[in-house]
């Protein structure tokens, strides 16, 4: 198991036939988006549809999962019992993820450090063996 | 078509409390009361109404309320898909629509919150003092991409509407420089209009910037003055053509135009979605539609004599602003400090009875109901002659927007 950042008592990913394949590759620590197979466009949360062509074929393809903060916010509230406060939420944007965005958390950094466009990379949490959440870091070095 | 024009002619709310003080009347209760007030200031009776509208996620069914009600008959029924607070303005759009086309004659549109009753919208419907020890977290199935999508924002604890907001507005202060205490003195401008409401929930608390300050932080920008209250009570308007409108109570309220939707890509906003384009992201999502809207209308925001702009927070109202012109993309933050939204001498008098941050929270349709009385001139925080009146839904979300004049 990895290092644990966040309760067991988060509210856990819903999913469908559709957005299942997203967190079974998060179980294997693989960052995913979904990517339409005749246009190439990319698109995160998974969805039936590409919304470019309208096609309905598509595959997964694994990004590196690193990306810079496109925007933050330091949550003073708790989501579960026993978390740490604040906790922060960011939208990062994807490196190398053909322009997707993921909403996820940062961890590992003073929420007074935290700046839009600080380098980030992934920081996966086993919440279980069923379950691993990507968050993110700032990159080493930075 | 001119003889079927919408207009308003009739507003009622019940008494508006803190969230869960209303526990001894059903919120359905009062809807009703609502409603029944609304006709009588229209100087309607209840017979006349065949309509009735609302929208997203109202618990409060149009057909069970019409039987209960006595209504004679229900020719229009209609909710707005728009999610949250987005669609009040909407409803009064179809209820504009309805009557216009003539499917109805007479169309109420409600809305009731008593959230002491049902969840607490501030808590994200989360119960953070739940069992310490839970069953080991996993991917629980859904069943429809309504729920999958949200399901890509709750295992990061983005749940609470005050963190969501919070993100859209943290990237504009990025971009534009806009500050905590321009956000703050919007919050200050709203309570000195509520302090003038007796309706207002907030009415006896005077604000001052340095309380906005030193108030406690929810969602970084959002302190807890940034952020709207949380509501019990129910308002109502009353939706007719400008025929039937003539020789009724009150001077009769035009609507303009009406306009609702969202940009593409949007879902249900930042909760849902962080792709939308890079142009729209740090904006209330709304300039297309504001566009569209004063096209319509035939006017533009230059016209507008006051505004009631949906304030769930105080940086959606900042980016609102932008959108429908008011000031350049990124200004809004010194347009909040040249006093413009001041009931007193602004040069856009906004919120005139103190907005869900200070008068109440009932999904902004008390938004439409202070719009309705600026322009018949019975706001308490009055704007000498006023003939024009924007107000909008919830922004940041799929959204909607009315025009309002006086002839």
């Amino acid at each position: 198991m990895s290092e644990r950042f966040f309760p067991d008592g988060m509210p856990q990913p819903l999913a469908d036939s559709t957005t299942l394949p997203f967190w079974e590759a998060a179980a294997e620590h693989r960052l995913v988006v979904q990517r339409c197979t005749p246009c190439g466009h990319t698109r995160l949360p998974p969805a039936p549809v590409c919304p470019a062509c309208r096609s309905t074929e598509s595959d997964w393809q694994e990004v590196p999962g690193r990306g810079e903060v496109y925007t933050y916010t330091a949550v003073h509230r708790p989501m579960a019992a026993g978390q740490d406060l604040p906790f922060l939420i960011a939208v990062i944007a994807l490196e190398d993820a053909g322009g997707v965005r993921i909403i996820s958390n940062l961890v590992d950094v003073d929420p007074d450090a935290v700046e839009i466009g600080m380098p980030v990379e992934l920081a996966w949490e086993d919440m279980s063996p069923d379950l691993a959440v990507p968050r993110f870091r700032p990159c080493a070095g930075t | 078509m001119s003889q079927r024009k919408a207009h308003i002619v009739g507003v009622g709310e019940t008494p508006y409390a803190r969230w869960g003080k209303i526990g001894d009347v059903t919120e359905h209760a009062l809807a009703c009361q609502a409603i029944l007030r609304a006709v009588e200031d229209a100087g309607l009776d209840m017979d006349d109404v065949d309509g009735l509208a609302s929208f997203a996620e109202d618990r409060n069914e149009a057909t069970f309320l019409a039987a209960e009600l006595g209504l004679p008959a229900l020719r229009f029924a209609n909710m707005v898909w728009l999610p949250g607070g987005g669609g009040g303005c909407a409803a009064v759009g179809n209820a504009a629509m309805a009557v216009e086309t003539g499917q109805a004659e007479v169309v109420v549109v409600y809305r009731s919150l008593c959230q002491g009753q049902f969840f607490r919208f501030g808590s994200g419907g989360v119960d953070a003092s739940a069992a310490p020890d839970p069953a080991p977290p996993t991917v629980q199935a859904a069943n429809s991409l309504m729920l999958a999508s949200v399901g890509f924002v709750m295992p990061y604890g983005l749940l609470m509407a005050a963190a969501a907001y919070a993100l859209p507005t943290r990237r504009h202060m990025h971009l534009y420089g806009t500050t905590s205490e321009q956000l703050g003195m919007l919050a200050v401008t709203f309570r000195e209009h509520a302090s003038r409401n007796p309706r207002a929930v907030m009415g006896g608390r005077p604000l001052t910037l340095a309380d906005h300050q030193a108030s406690p932080m929810i969602a970084d920008p959002h302190r807890l003055f940034d952020c709207c209250l949380e509501s019990d009570g129910a308002c109502a308007v009353v939706v007719t053509t400008e025929e039937r409108a003539r020789d009724l109570a009150k001077r009769p309220v035009e609507i303009l135009a009406s306009e609702q939707g969202a940009p593409q890509g949007y879902g249900f906003g930042p909760f849902s979605n962080a792709n939308v384009a890079d142009e729209i992201y740090a904006t209330g999502g709304t300039e297309e539609l504001a566009n569209r809207l004063w096209g319509k209308a035939g006017v533009g925001p230059s016209d507008m004599d006051v505004a009631q702009i949906y304030d769930h927070f105080t940086g959606c109202v900042l980016m609102q602003l932008e959108d429908y012109g008011f000031c350049k993309r990124g200004e809004g933050g010194p347009f909040i400090e040249s006093g413009a939204l001041s009931w007193h001498g602004g040069s856009l008098p906004t919120n005139t009875h103190g907005g869900s941050l200070s008068e109440a929270y009932i999904h902004g349709l008390n938004h439409v109901v202070e719009g309705v009385r600026a322009l018949r001139g019975e706001s308490t925080s009055p704007v000498e002659g006023a003939e024009t009146c924007l107000v909008t839904s919830g922004a940041c979300v799929p959204s909607s927007a009315i025009v309002l004049g006086r002839r």
